[in-house]
């Protein structure tokens, strides 16, 4: 049992109390008639509802509303989250209807979707949120029966006084509840108390995705809206110079045609305000195929633009960013970046003597890995909602981290932040993408230009086109080994486009005695932001498939080898600073030696095996492969995972094999590649993506059971994949995988 | 512009576009059934997909001069009660991740398992790999399709 303080305050009850009665509930309504769970036909609606706390209201019946805080993009939080609440609540999950919060920090905190932290930030709060409202009924319950509260049970919506006799459920008692005093702090459940967290429960939204309800941004509708989409540099380094409307505007169904300025001079930017074109042309019209069709008859100089510089608020303060001109091509790329690699990087760290080690050293071997820029191609792609009246806007947009934007959204239209409203739709995708929500400003830009709502919407080409990729990257690893055949030091030198892939604390360091880690990058105006697990999508994969290549060396069984290194990292750890718990990683590696029959069932299969760190959790995978037809065909994956306690077992496992089924597209064919500054893919004909029949025939996942608190898992089964895709790859043809696509591009079906 | 007369989930509807338009943009834009999902806009995706004549196909790549006389369904109109059998079946799965693609997959799979009410993990393939699933759900889609095929 374990003792938190509330931070839940009545001020924020009664404001949201209010806000459920009138105001603001008026303005999410379209989230709100999309509310799931039972359908209202199988369930029966209250006829009034009694607010408790910011994250839940109680119906006279019994039937209870979660607010689900932070927005959906498919990791199953609209799910997860709320189940946190009704564990503590006591309340059977059939009477819990799911709606989505509107965007208010001040009731629900960070209201985001990123970094794998949505769990982990949320288990205490949302668990706190559902306990002091059951405490409150419990108070209410005790104040009606004359008996000491601590002797009052609660179970699946009841209230029970065994001595007297006596039982009450939530609905019955739900109106005296809300008016009690909010508890100084509550008690949470022994994790071995759990009636519902650990226990798979179904998407709240799936009878609605199945049937294509409204849901996304890009359903979202309002009476008079028009339809606006923008035109931007075919290329990086490029901006507007002047544009010509005119054929556009005779086509039918067009209102206006504008450029827009996404910033105003000198306003201040975050570090998710990334924006390569913030100079566009945008097309207003009634539809869709209309503003496509016109848009085409648009004609618009562009230029190469100057070298320029700007200031950014991030995470380490105000720092000044330079954008460099020239229009940058893949080929001089890999130049530059084998010519750096091959210079002295900025040493990140060092441990022992690795200088004397390899120069000492009987044996080394030297091996270099890259991977290109990623597009995320969310499958709904960019748009957003804007309607701007006077000094206040509405926004609805499928967006990851909407307070990162708030503040320059509001500075862009030149008004107070608290009159921006937002409601969070459901995200057909993120993976990061959408952490960057310039796509929003222009949507309101548009809105205060042509007096009117509008949805933005950008095509796939406008998608693929427009930056935010995953950067390039590049990794040299060295090995030493001594005249006994021990490996002596490790060396890794690690730079990219436009920032390094290193983790310089990770595994391997701290259990090799000679250790240096080096990183160097190079500045581009091609437009870099988070993609599924940053860095470590690379960094992982390189390293794995080094160690594969040093256990080889070394004549050892791959799995054993690392299990070696962390038996040291463990014992007699190498430097003060290592991010990893060695016990941890070795147990997903344990586990998937186990669950794979990996010392008894290898022979006959070509197997590869990696693992990783990142994100506060640990995955390991063995992924068995076939040669069929010239085409690597993967059979099997079997997935250990560490995330601590798990909430929502099948969907976790679920958003881990999405995680290994999108590590493995990638690491075989994902590329975009750049010509002049012009990406050399637009859509899917070009860009391949993997499909069903390159997919894993079998993904077999299991969690570690070990009642930590929970930790990430959207991201941390997707680095080490690649690793395990080379070195199973390396078995079945002989060959190694040093550069990611491992198979490029062939026809794409259709 | 003309005025085109389609048979949409077993309703008739009188719409006033340009002829070129589309199917997915007048499903989506005049029509407010927004399940059918825009992707690629190129036949490549399968986010768009619905039925015409029973046989699966890319409405986003469908002029809707060519579709008057013909019966057409949308995930909307794919059953009565969302209680298609390849519906319970991706209920059952719990397939979905972020479900943008899920209305496309589910019309490719329905059409499918109308053909061939048995299909091998070759036929599936063949007829599934029209449809990008970006969150990586296959192999639950393909579970899916098999117990749906049990089921109906
Ligand atoms: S939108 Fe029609 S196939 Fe992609
Ligand atoms: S569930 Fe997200 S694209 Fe398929």
């Amino acid at each position: 049992m374990t003792v938190v303080k509330t931070s839940l305050n009545r001020r924020s009850f009664l404001k949201s109390s209010v806000a459920a009665g009138g105001g603001l509930m008026l303005g999410f309504s379209w989230l709100a008639s999309c509310s799931s769970g039972p359908k209202e036909t199988e369930l029966v609606m209250p006829e009034e509802w009694f607010t408790i706390n910011s994250y839940l209201k109680i119906g006279d019946n019994g039937v209870v509303t979660i607010y689900a805080p932070n927005p959906e993009f498919g990791q199953n939080v609209r799910t997860s989250m709320p189940m946190l609440v009704a564990e503590e609540l006591d309340v059977d999950w059939k009477n819990v209807l799911v709606e989505q919060a509107p965007y208010h920090p001040t009731d629900y905190g960070m209201q985001f979707t990123g970094g794998s932290r949505g769990i982990m930030s949320r288990w205490e709060p949302l668990r706190m949120a559902g306990a002091s409202a059951r405490h409150m009924l419990k108070q209410a319950a005790a104040e009606l029966w004359q008996v000491p509260m601590d002797e009052i049970e609660t179970k699946a919506g009841m209230l029970t006084h065994k001595a007297t006799a006596q039982e009450i459920s939530y609905g019955a008692i739900a109106s005296q509840a809300a008016e009690m005093p909010v508890p100084e702090e509550v008690e949470l459940k022994d994790i071995n108390d759990f009636q519902l967290i650990g226990h798979s429960k179904k998407n709240v939204d799936g009878k609605d995705i199945v049937t294509g309800q409204p849901m996304f941004g890009v359903d979202y509708k309002a009476e008079g809206m028009m339809i606006a989409m923008i035109a931007h540099p075919p290329g990086f380094g490029m901006t507007l110079d002047s544009f010509d409307g005119t054929d556009a505007m005779a086509m039918p169904g067009i209102r206006d045609i504008f450029a827009i300025s996404t910033y105003q001079e000198g306003q201040d930017k975050g570090g998710f305000d990334t924006n390569a074109f913030p100079e566009v042309v945008a097309i207003v019209g009634s539809s869709t195929w209309e503003v496509m069709q016109a848009k085409k008859k648009l004609k618009v100089n562009w230029k190469p633009f100057a070298t320029y510089k700007e200031m950014i608020s991030g995470w380490r303060g105000k720092e000044e960013k330079t954008i460099p001109a020239g229009l940058e091509s893949s080929e001089k790329h890999k130049v530059k970046m084998a010519t750096l690699s091959a210079k002295p990087g900025r040493v990140a760290r060092r441990d022992g003597d690795p200088e004397r080690a390899f120069r000492d050293a009987t044996k080394v071997i030297e091996r270099s890995y890259s991977a290109p820029f990623l597009a995320h191609n969310c499958m709904e792609p960019m748009n957003s909602f804007a309607h701007v009246q006077g000094d206040k806007v509405k926004i609805a947009t499928p967006l990851q981290i909407p307070s990162f934007l708030v503040p320059t959204l509001a500075a862009s239209l030149g008004i107070p932040v608290e009159n921006v409203e937002m409601d969070m739709t459901r995200m057909g995708g993120g993976f990061g993408r959408r952490a960057y929500g310039h796509y929003v400003i222009e949507a309101a830009l548009i809105s205060k230009q042509v007096n009117a709502p509008v949805k933005l919407m950008y095509t796939r080409e406008d998608d693929m086109t427009n930056g935010i990729y995953r950067p390039a990257y590049h990794a040299t690893y060295r090995a030493a080994f001594d005249q006994d055949n021990q490996l002596t030091a490790i060396h890794v030198k690690a730079g990219g486009i436009p920032e390094s892939p290193l983790y310089a604390n990770r595994f391997p360091a701290g259990a090799i005695d000679n250790y240096l880690a080096e990183d160097w990058s190079i500045n581009s105006n091609i437009t870099i932001g988070a993609f599924r697990a940053p860095r470590s999508n690379f960094i992982a994969g390189a390293e794995q498939s080094f160690l594969d290549e040093v256990a080889e060396e070394l004549g050892k069984d791959p799995i054993a080898f690392r299990l070696e290194l962390l038996k040291r990292a463990k014992d007699n750890p190498v430097g003060e600073k290592n991010d990893y718990d060695a016990d941890r990683y070795a147990g997903v590696l344990e586990l998937v030696r186990d669950k794979s029959e990996w010392n008894n069932k290898s022979e006959g299969l070509h197997r590869g095996v990696a693992a990783y760190f990142c994100h506060n959790s640990y995955a390991a995978h063995v992924l068995d492969l076939e040669i069929k037809d010239g085409q690597p065909v993967v059979q099997k994956v079997t997935c250990a995972i560490d995330c601590g306690v798990v909430v929502n077992p099948d969907a976790a496992t679920n958003m881990a094999e999405g995680g290994i089924v999108d590590g493995i597209g990638n690491a075989f064919y994902g590329e975009l590649t750049f010509e002049d500054g012009v990406p050399q893919k637009n859509n899917f004909h070009e860009y391949r993506m993997i499909r069903m029949s390159e997919a894993p025939k079998e993904i077999d996942v299991h969690f570690v059971q070990n009642g930590i608190d929970p930790t990430g898992l959207g991201e941390p089964p997707f680095p080490p994949i690649f690793g395990a895709v080379a070195n199973a790859m390396y078995r079945a043809t002989g060959k190694r995988q040093y550069n990611q696509p491992f198979l490029g591009n062939k026809e794409v079906l259709g | 512009m003309a005025t085109i007369e389609l048979s949409i989930n077993g309703q008739q509807k009188e719409i006033d576009v340009d002829p070129n338009t589309p199917l997915l943009w007048v499903l989506r834009d005049h029509l407010d059934l927004v399940g059918t999902k825009y992707g690629c806009g190129i036949a490549q995706c399968g986010a768009c997909t619905v039925h015409v004549d029973g046989v699966a196909m890319r409405s986003c790549s469908m002029p809707v001069q060519g579709l008057a006389g013909k019966k057409i369904t949308t995930i909307e109109g794919l059953s009565d009660n969302g209680d298609h059998p390849v519906q319970q079946a991706w209920i059952a799965h719990d397939v979905p991740q972020c479900g943008y693609c899920q209305a496309g997959q589910i019309m490719s799979a329905a059409a499918l398992l109308k053909k061939n009410a048995n299909p091998s993990d070759q036929d599936i393939d063949t007829a599934m790999n029209g449809n990008i699933c970006r969150c990586g759900t296959y192999t639950r889609i393909k579970a899916a399709i098999k117990t749906a095929a049990k089921n109906s």
